[in-house]
């Protein structure tokens, strides 16, 4: 493994242009990189070591489109092998323009099509409650435009009303929905009785904030704002 | 519902949705991995259930994408789900759910519908889903069980939930007078001579039918409660003790749904088939009964009995 050299923050840059052989251009590009990187340094408890245990926390990117931010992430924290990163999207690359749970260690699901993380989500976080595993975080990643398809708030409905406190959505908010969402996607959420946080999609520390700070009984919603597609 | 026009003799009524609720509740009692995962279809009959396991027995109200959804994260977080509606509401509609939150993620449940294909035709086209089993035939390693009477469904489920895999099992309140073996393949229920006129496959619900309609002909008949994975060597040793290589599949939903199974099975030989079933050139707009619409695709006893002259005595 290659993880001591390519594990800092400083080094996703590298590790994407690993994948896209336009290391600084595609990096600022990436609109979940700072998210990624916050949960996997510093929220969730998981690890390679624990990537199969049952009281691991499971990140879902449900937003599977671009992710070469995630994968840089993964192969930072130790998940997959660096060099995995120059083999993608070729034939028997284990990483694809959209993950596949069953191919990429550390990936909690298969996405691609959007408006599926939510789902599985919320029945991944009642799973863990029957269980007992109140401590467990689910935290899925969705997209201001993936929040068009109409499953996302049969999801977003269910987790407010059941009071999913352990299920986290993240929505990389950098306007792409072709119809927008008047007043705001935290509304959305807070709307259905989730407690919902807007934050700068690039500032570590309000991130870590909103991830971490109490949400009693409620599903949280934090809002990650980034610079408009394109 | 309408005023009932008389039921086939050759249909027996069967309580597989009580059977379903009861076999189930033991489950959830018993097996602290079992989960169920409901769209209101069912709730009422579940209260005492979900009474006793709020945290495994869920009804996340009228959405269906949700319903499939929650399955494949119960099933990613170690538990096993089943989840239940109506046909058309369980694989139709939430179709890319069952894509993709369950195969594409390879996690397992246990689909169980009810009403198929057109239990409540009062209803009308809405709640028809003649096309459920076709559609998951679209989909990689599903097991699809039809069971014919409400005795089977018990053992079915309990097969179902003992493994991890990706399991449909296909309810209606209309079957034959005696339940079957289930679990093994094709199973004979008349044997026809070395000479007979060859085979004819009755799926689930029409068996009573196809034994009454193929009364005095020399063929074999042989039952299937479970369709997917198909028993193709089952097929294929009928066939060869048959005096010819005909094989008739009657099957309660698309007809020729199973159309490609057959020919799979008898790849090693010259053979002919016939495939009865709902019917695919039309869409039947009629309310009335259940076998108001067995009439109207001819797959009454009447209908089966035409076709497999036609067919075999040819």
């Amino acid at each position: 493994m290659s993880t001591t050299t390519f594990s800092r923050y400083a080094d996703l840059p590298a590790l994407i242009g690993l994948m896209t052989g336009d290391e600084k251009h595609q990096a600022a590009a990436e609109s979940t990189l700072d998210v990624l990187w916050v949960l996997y340094d510093r929220v969730l408890a998981v690890t390679p070591e624990t990537a199969d245990h049952p009281d691991r926390d499971r990140f879902l990117l449900s937003k599977g489109h671009g992710p070469a931010a995630f994968y840089a992430v993964l192969a930072a924290k130790g998940f997959i092998d660096v060099r995995a990163l120059r083999s993608w999207a070729e034939f028997d690359s284990p990483l694809g323009h959209h993950p596949d749970r069953t191919l990429v260690p550390g990936a909690e699901i298969g996405s691609g099509s959007l408006g599926h993380g939510l789902g599985l989500g919320v029945g991944t976080a009642l799973a863990l409650r029957a269980q007992g595993r109140t401590r467990t975080r689910v935290v899925v990643l969705v997209g201001d435009a993936e929040l068009d398809e109409g499953s996302n708030h049969e999801a977003i409905q269910l987790a407010g009303r059941l009071g999913l406190e352990s299920l986290t959505a993240v929505a990389i908010d950098n306007r792409s929905a072709t119809h927008g969402w008047p007043g705001g996607i935290g509304e959305r959420f807070a709307r259905e009785g989730w407690a919902a946080r807007s934050v700068g999609g690039r500032d570590h520390t309000a991130l870590y904030d909103a991830f971490t700070l109490p949400h009693s009984g409620r599903p949280l919603a934090v809002v990650a704002r980034v610079n408009p597609k394109g | 519902m309408t005023t009932a026009a008389p039921e086939l003799p050759d249909v027996t009524a069967q309580p597989m949705r009580d059977t379903f609720v009861a076999a189930a509740t033991a489950a959830l009692d018993a097996d602290p991995r079992t989960a169920l995962v409901l769209a209101d279809i069912s709730a009422d009959r579940f209260a005492e259930a979900a009474a006793r396991h709020p945290d495994r027995v869920v009804n996340v109200g009228i959405r269906e994408q949700l319903l499939i959804g929650v399955a494949g994260g119960m099933a990613l977080a170690g538990m096993r789900p089943i989840a239940h509606t109506f046909a058309p509401f369980l694989v139709e509609r939430p179709f890319e759910q069952v894509k993709l939150d369950l195969g594409h993620q390879e996690a397992g449940a246990v689909l169980v519908s009810s009403g198929g294909s057109y239990d409540y035709p009062g209803y009308g086209r809405t709640h028809m889903a003649p096309g459920d089993v076709a559609l998951l035939d679209t989909l990689p390693g599903w097991t699809v069980h039809v069971p014919g009477h409400a005795a089977e469904v018990a053992p079915l489920l309990a097969d179902a939930l003992r493994g991890d895999g990706r399991v449909y099992l296909r309810l209606s309140e209309r079957g034959n007078a005696a339940a079957r073996p289930v679990g093994d393949g094709l199973v004979t229920v008349r044997a026809g001579s070395g000479r007979s006129s060859g085979v004819v496959v009755a799926v689930g619900p029409m068996l009573d039918r196809v034994l009454a309609a193929t009364a005095g002909l020399d063929v074999t008949v042989a039952y299937a409660a479970t369709v997917r994975p198909f028993d193709r060597a089952g097929l294929g040793r009928l066939v060869a003790a048959a005096g010819q290589a005909d094989v008739l599949m009657v099957e309660p939903y698309l007809a020729g749904t199973s159309a490609h199974e057959v020919a799979a099975a008898l790849s090693d030989r010259r053979h002919r088939q016939m495939s009865l079933g709902v019917t695919r050139d039309i869409e039947v707009r009629g309310y009335g009964t259940p076998a108001d619409h067995d009439r109207a695709h001819g797959i009454d006893t009447a209908g089966i009995a035409a076709a497999a002259r036609d067919f075999l005595l040819a």
